[in-house]
């Protein structure tokens, strides 16, 4: 977590790259929902990936974790070309999507297939994965006993379970109070820091995207286009203080611009 | 307290039909041909029980009711995974199970019966036939209803479908297919009676036909009790086997916090 590990990250080949990917769902007519999009991430980089909802930020990680299939165009991780699910990635939810019938620990082992599947190395992982998210006391607890936060916490546990190169998080904390949400933004740069992945994060809010980032994209339109690709150069750890300052909110303003700009659009266009 | 409280009030409703019961059956009311009082339906239980009359016909309506409801819940859990995770299967044979969902199985009772004889074996399969297709469509129902979310997430990190299925979509179909089981139980109940009925010579049906066929209503009454207990007591050992295995469909202060198999 040191600044020139960051700094050596940057000169480093692109971890995430999409070149020229078309997606439409099948059984969907109009525009497809991607086209043509080119897209990268550096190793070690968090990326936010900033847009209005139905956008396809969405599809994007979808692509990404091999849940879809691109119909032309390449998605790579790494030296693979992605067309299925592999382990290369760990993903988080908008909603928790833990399992109702398996308690913290056991979902936080779910990519090894549980306690009883996990390697003793990979139940150490769990154990510190838990005290990381401050989860020590609740890993016997059951989802339905978690709050929003904690449950969202479980999901963060378990997307670095395996070790994956590449955090995807699809709007994680969109359906927590925005108290937990500020919580769970600088938790998250914490683990972050601690683990230095690259990181594709999706989201709608622009102070989040700006809090986490080292780059925000804003994608939008159908088919997406990439509209603007920022470098965030705040200093991190960042702090709620950082959001008060006035590059912060510079660059909020900047992005909010962006935004008005496309609502408009979409408003006037039938 | 807690108990005092969902055990007194069904005893004053008991209390009150009892006394109902007796005004309208005392000397001068109905004839008892038609309503015994209740002393001589509690006389005709308590007699046939003690007398070791009642216990063979109620050995043998509850071997095929057990027998019947075990191998049709299995069979309907197996064919309901079966349809749910194969398209091909669906599409062959799907409208024929929503078909015979609608058709009423006991009116098959005189066909198996002459299938399968008057004995043990025919009650089992009228049961089994019974209790067979609500826990199949309560099956496949639950299989399909899994969250996607759920899935999607589990196939993001590379969990094999077998997986998936096993720790996924089954324990998320659980609530469904223990509702069709205490369906299938009660129904299960019925099928055996109805068997009775159409031809026998045991079970607590038998003994409630032969009994019409004397017009011994108090008998009759008897019969009806035993069924009732069997009925109330079987769905809820389903119930409490549902609560053990489905533990997570509970308030969550009723939710254990140790540690789990």
């Amino acid at each position: 977590m040191t600044v020139s590990a960051a700094e050596t990250t940057t000169t480093s080949p692109p971890l995430v790259a999409l070149s020229g990917v078309r997606f439409s769902y099948p059984g969907r007519s109009g525009a497809p929902v991607l086209d043509d999009l080119s897209l990268a991430a550096a190793d070690g980089e968090f990326l936010a990936v900033l847009g209005p909802s139905g956008g396809g930020k969405s599809t994007l990680l979808k692509l990404l974790a091999g849940l879809e299939v691109a119909q032309a165009g390449t998605v790579k991780v790494g030296d693979t070309v992605i067309s299925r699910p592999h382990r290369d990635v760990g993903m988080v939810f908008q909603r928790p999507t833990l399992l109702p019938w398996r308690n913290v620990r056991d979902n936080i082992l779910l990519p090894v297939g549980f306690a009883r599947g996990a390697s003793p190395a990979e139940r150490a992982r769990a154990d510190g994965l838990l005290a990381m998210t401050g989860l020590r006391d609740s890993a016997e607890l059951y989802p339905n006993q978690l709050s929003g936060g904690m449950a969202q916490r479980v999901g963060l546990a378990r997307m670095l379970l395996h070790d994956p190169k590449l955090l995807l998080l699809d709007e994680p904390f969109s359906a927590l109070d925005a108290m937990t949400r500020e919580r769970l933004s600088l938790e998250l740069q914490r683990i972050w820091m601690a683990e230095r992945r690259t990181a594709m994060f999706v989201t709608h809010s622009i102070p989040e995207a700006l809090f986490l980032a080292d780059r925000v994209v804003v994608l939008a339109g159908r088919p997406a286009r990439v509209l603007a690709d920022l470098t965030i150069d705040l200093p991190r750890p960042r702090t709620l203080e950082t959001m008060g300052t006035p590059t912060f909110n510079a660059l909020a303003l900047e992005l909010r611009r962006l935004f008005d700009a496309v609502s408009n659009d979409k408003a006037i266009a039938p | 307290m807690r108990l005092l409280k969902t055990i007194v009030p069904p005893l004053v409703t008991l209390l009150v039909v009892l006394a109902a019961w007796s005004y309208v059956t005392r000397p001068g009311g109905l004839p008892s041909y038609l309503l015994p009082d209740p002393m001589s339906v509690a006389q005709a239980l308590w007699s046939g029980l003690a007398s070791g009359e009642f216990w063979p016909h109620i050995v043998f309506t509850l071997s095929s009711t057990l027998i019947g409801y075990a191998i049709g819940s299995v069979l309907a859990v197996i064919a309901g995974v079966l349809v749910a995770e194969s398209a091909l299967f669906e599409r062959f044979v799907f409208p024929y199970i929503v078909a015979i969902q609608a058709t009423p199985k006991v009116a098959l009772a005189p066909l198996i019966l002459v299938w399968f004889g008057f004995g043990l074996a025919s009650k089992i399969v009228l049961v089994a036939l019974i209790c067979f297709f609500p826990l199949l469509v309560n099956t496949i129902s639950g299989i399909r209803r899994t969250d996607p979310e759920l899935i999607a997430m589990a196939r993001s990190f590379s969990r094999p479908a077998w997986w998936v299925f096993l720790h996924i979509k089954l324990p998320a179909a659980a609530s469904a297919i223990f509702a069709g089981l205490e369906i299938g139980v009660v129904l299960a109940l019925i099928g055996a009676v109805v068997g009775e009925f159409v031809a026998s010579e045991r079970g607590v049906g038998y003994l409630i036909g032969s009994a019409t066929v004397n017009m011994n209503v108090a008998v009759m009454f008897a019969g009806v009790i035993i069924l009732a207990l069997f009925g109330v007591f079987s769905s809820m050992a389903v119930r409490f086997v549902q609560r053990r295995i489905v533990f997570w469909e509970q308030p969550p202060s009723e939710l254990p916090t140790g540690e789990r198999p």
